[in-house]
């Protein structure tokens, strides 16, 4: 135990804390407790719970607000090639011990024109220079950056992906199948 | 046109050292214990722990999106360049009795008549953006200044933390250490592998470090932008010290341990909903309440944003719809 300084009261407190976070193997979930309202109103759900149901790189919105999306992608094995007209974010959530691999390659000529939001697929092998590579391991968060190409690798076990986007034609809504309802 | 910034504060301190206030017809003051706002059709009390801690937020946030219900009596809604201050405005009470009261200001006046007291009305023992296990006490007579603490500026990336140019990650070198409740987040840092010439644009930073030093609660500070989308994660201990009453849909992604929202009307403050989440829980919250959040542990909460200009009016005209999604 430790104790707070007499000006901050005294008060006692643990010698250490433990933070909990989610993964694919362990999580738990809350949940709206109604009291005059509709849980649909508040579409929860639970990311590592979406993305053990969904197929690997699937990108499920679990979040919108108005165009913007955050999306759960399940991280298995190498993901296509996607591109954005803008710039996009990915949070790892869940390493399951290892790592997600980002690779980026600046396209030549853009995929996704500025017209169009919402991240694409690149069609074969993107063209361009590479730019790097971003190791990431659970909490890390890594830029996507407009024009890109870029693809994600996940050796071993899944992992989970948060990413910071626009709703185009890759996002899936399922809204009725991972929110609470009742 | 010309905004006089001049603050109405009396020209003396009360028997306890603190000046009294004035913005349009309302008065504060304060003693050893309490806050006392006055206004024509009534007066109210708060404990100056709960007001100087709700006061903090206002004055940090600019206002923020939508209302700042200090308590249930007592707030600010924002209008983005005018500010209404208001007394009993969304208490159902107060309304039907009529004695909910309301004034606008240019954001320039209230800001700084707000800035003033929370500068006088803070004693050196008080930080009102810490928890409560890492300050000392609201309370007593004036007692010196804690200016260092209330005006630290709201941190916000113009891009993402960790690029060139932008807010970088926090070290111990900075002046940020590890909260005691987080010395066993991970700190270690993305490796990075860039190419020539695209060191502008090959970045990441461990977020969970980067929050894990924070030295503030209930501050959301944004860490990535996506034309009008922010992720402003931040971390919380306690009880938020405001009501946030909404004007659009925000959401809220449980990065770490637990938080219990109880989520009532944002007009008459009824009831609704207690929202529990714990890590990896996705939930909005819709433009119709006013939430407020309860965190056992410092946890942390990435705060989602969509900062358009267009929304509250959207919202308030009734041309957009105050849930996130319709399923």
């Amino acid at each position: 135990m430790t104790t707070t300084s007499p000006a901050q009261g005294g008060a006692v407190q643990h010698a250490k804390y433990v933070t909990k976070f989610g993964s694919l193997a362990s999580h738990e979930k809350g949940r709206v407790e109604l009291i005059a309202d509709d849980p649909r109103h508040y579409a929860f759900s639970n990311i590592f719970e979406v993305a053990a149901m969904m197929p690997a790189w699937d990108r499920v919105a679990v979040a919108k607000n108005w165009e913007y999306v955050l999306e759960t992608v399940r991280a298995e094995g190498v993901s296509p090639w996607f591109t954005a007209s803008h710039d996009e974010f990915a949070i790892c959530m869940d390493d399951a011990g290892g790592e997600v691999l980002v690779e980026l390659i600046k396209l030549e000529t853009p995929i996704a024109t500025d017209d169009v939001e919402g991240a694409v697929l690149v069609d074969g092998e993107p063209v361009g220079p590479k730019m790097g590579r971003i190791h990431l391991k659970r909490g890390h968060q890594a830029l996507l950056p407009a024009g890109s190409a870029y693809r994600f690798v996940k050796d071993g076990d899944p992992g989970v992906l948060l990413l910071q986007t626009i709703g185009g034609r890759l996002t899936q809504y399922r809204w009725s199948q991972i929110c609470q309802t009742v | 046109m010309t905004i006089s910034l001049d603050v109405a504060r009396s020209s003396d301190v009360n028997p306890d050292g603190y000046h009294e206030f004035t913005l349009g017809e309302f008065t504060f003051r304060r003693d050893e214990f309490f806050v006392y706002i006055s206004w024509p059709t009534g007066d109210h009390m708060m404990s100056a722990d709960a007001f100087l801690r709700a006061l903090q937020r206002d004055v940090a946030w600019d206002f923020f999106y939508g209302i700042v219900n200090f308590d249930g009596v007592f707030g600010t809604v924002n209008h983005y360049g005018r500010v209404d201050m208001f007394a009993g405005r969304y208490n159902d009470s107060y309304r039907k009795a009529e004695l909910d009261y309301s004034e606008t200001h240019d954001t320039p006046v209230i800001r700084e008549t707000f800035k003033s007291i929370l500068s006088d009305w803070t004693n050196q023992s008080f930080d009102p953006f810490a928890s409560p296990h890492e300050t000392g006490s609201a309370f007593g007579v004036k007692n010196g200044d804690n200016d260092r603490a209330v005006t630290r500026q709201r941190v916000a990336a113009d891009r993402m933390v960790g690029l060139p140019g932008d807010q970088q990650p926090r070290s111990d070198e900075m002046g940020f250490p590890i909260n005691r409740m987080f010395a066993d987040v991970d700190q270690s840092e993305p490796v990075v592998e860039v190419e020539p010439g695209f060191e502008n644009e090959v970045a990441a930073f461990s977020l969970f470090a980067y929050l894990s030093r924070s030295d503030v609660t209930w501050n959301p500070s944004v860490v990535s932008v996506c034309k009008d989308s922010l992720a402003c994660p931040t971390t919380e201990e306690y009880i938020l010290p405001i009501i946030h009453g909404n004007d659009r849909v925000e959401w809220f992604i449980q990065l770490s341990d637990q938080i219990t929202w109880e989520v009532e009307d944002r007009d008459t403050g009824a009831v609704r909903s207690r929202v529990v989440m714990k890590a990896g829980d996705v939930s909005a919250m819709p433009a119709d309440i006013r939430h407020q959040g309860y965190s056992p542990k410092r946890s942390m909460l990435l705060v989602w944003e969509n900062n358009s200009e267009a929304i509250p009016e959207a919202i308030a005209s009734g041309k957009a719809p105050t849930y996130p999604v319709q399923f």
